[in-house]
């Protein structure tokens, strides 16, 4: 059982990590205003989840114009995707168990 | 108690994953109305083709005029027009519901795959009809059309998929019994898009 909990990972205990998660595993890359309106939460509370899962090296940040337009766009990891796997993984493996 | 807390977590994780990929607002009711517009256009065009003594099948007398042609394509594209219409005014219905904008990555990524494969088609019958080839282009039309859904399935509700592969086999099917296109055109158009749209009303629209 102490195996099984090691692998939970601690950077995505959060509904809205796992949701920025979720949304950058399965598409290549998605900004910040996609990921507001799909999580339905404030600039400020998206921007810190962000940056935690930044300093953890998951996600990268993208600074690019569109026009002349300011747009941040992120992407996930190889890191971040095998992290996010292995936490997957781990979720199932502790409702099997129980 | 804690595990009840990570199905949880497992659920959100797959709620968000299809709903960051696939656009979900695409209304069941949009593709039972096109099905009606459909068979509305194929009983015009009916009447046009075969307003004298000629029956279905008998496609090798069969003699389209000019004016036919025109007034075909002109029932061709009113239906598309129409169905186009009542598509994105209904989807906008349901995306303002679920609090989504219609205009957005997913219905992008889904309105570029949709149309890869249904202009290449477009085109396609375009040349064959400058180049006299009419008999063929009903079952073009239903196989490039099937395409376009199937492709255009992975970014939508999934059932898109099964009507796609139900409009090939009815384009391929049509290509063996040349003469009856038209029939094969309202089965595919008409009747499979109210059922399909039926069926996806019922499982996704009506709460």
């Amino acid at each position: 059982m102490k195996n099984l909990i090691q692998n939970i990972n601690k950077a995505f205990d959060h509904r809205i990590r796992l949701g920025i998660m979720s949304v950058l595993m399965v598409n290549e890359s998605a900004d910040f205003t996609m990921l507001k309106e799909l999580l339905g939460v404030t600039d400020g509370n998206l921007a810190s989840h962000i940056k935690a899962l930044e300093t953890e090296n998951y996600i990268i940040i993208e600074k690019q114009f569109i026009g002349k337009k300011p747009n941040t766009s992120y992407r996930a990891t190889v890191d971040g995707k095998k992290a996010f796997k292995d936490h997957i993984d781990a979720l199932e493996k502790l409702i099997q168990n129980s | 108690m804690e595990a009840k807390d990570y199905l949880k977590d497992i659920q959100d994780i797959k709620q968000m994953m299809s709903q960051s990929s696939r656009f979900i607002s695409l209304s069941g009711l949009s593709g039972i109305l096109a099905g009606i517009y459909s068979l509305i256009g194929a009983w015009f065009a009916y009447k046009t083709i075969y307003f004298d003594t000629s029956t279905m099948g008998s496609y090798k007398s069969l003699i389209i005029s000019y004016e036919a042609v025109v007034k075909l394509f002109i029932i061709a594209a009113s239906v598309i027009v129409l169905s186009i219409i009542t598509g994105l005014v209904l989807s906008l219905q349901k995306a303002k519901k679920a609090n989504e904008s219609l205009w957005n990555p997913t219905s992008k990524r889904l309105l570029i795959n949709f149309l890869i494969p249904l202009l290449t088609g477009g085109f396609f019958i375009l040349f064959l009809i400058e180049k006299e080839m009419l008999s063929i282009i009903a079952p073009l039309m239903l196989i490039f059309y099937g395409m376009a859904c199937l492709n255009a399935s992975k970014y939508t509700l999934g059932d898109v998929r099964y009507l796609g592969i139900t409009m090939i086999i009815l384009g391929l099917l049509s290509t063996w019994f040349l003469g009856y296109g038209l029939l094969f055109w309202a089965l595919g158009f008409g009747v499979c898009h109210i059922i399909y749209g039926a069926l996806m009303y019922f499982k996704y629209d009506r709460n």
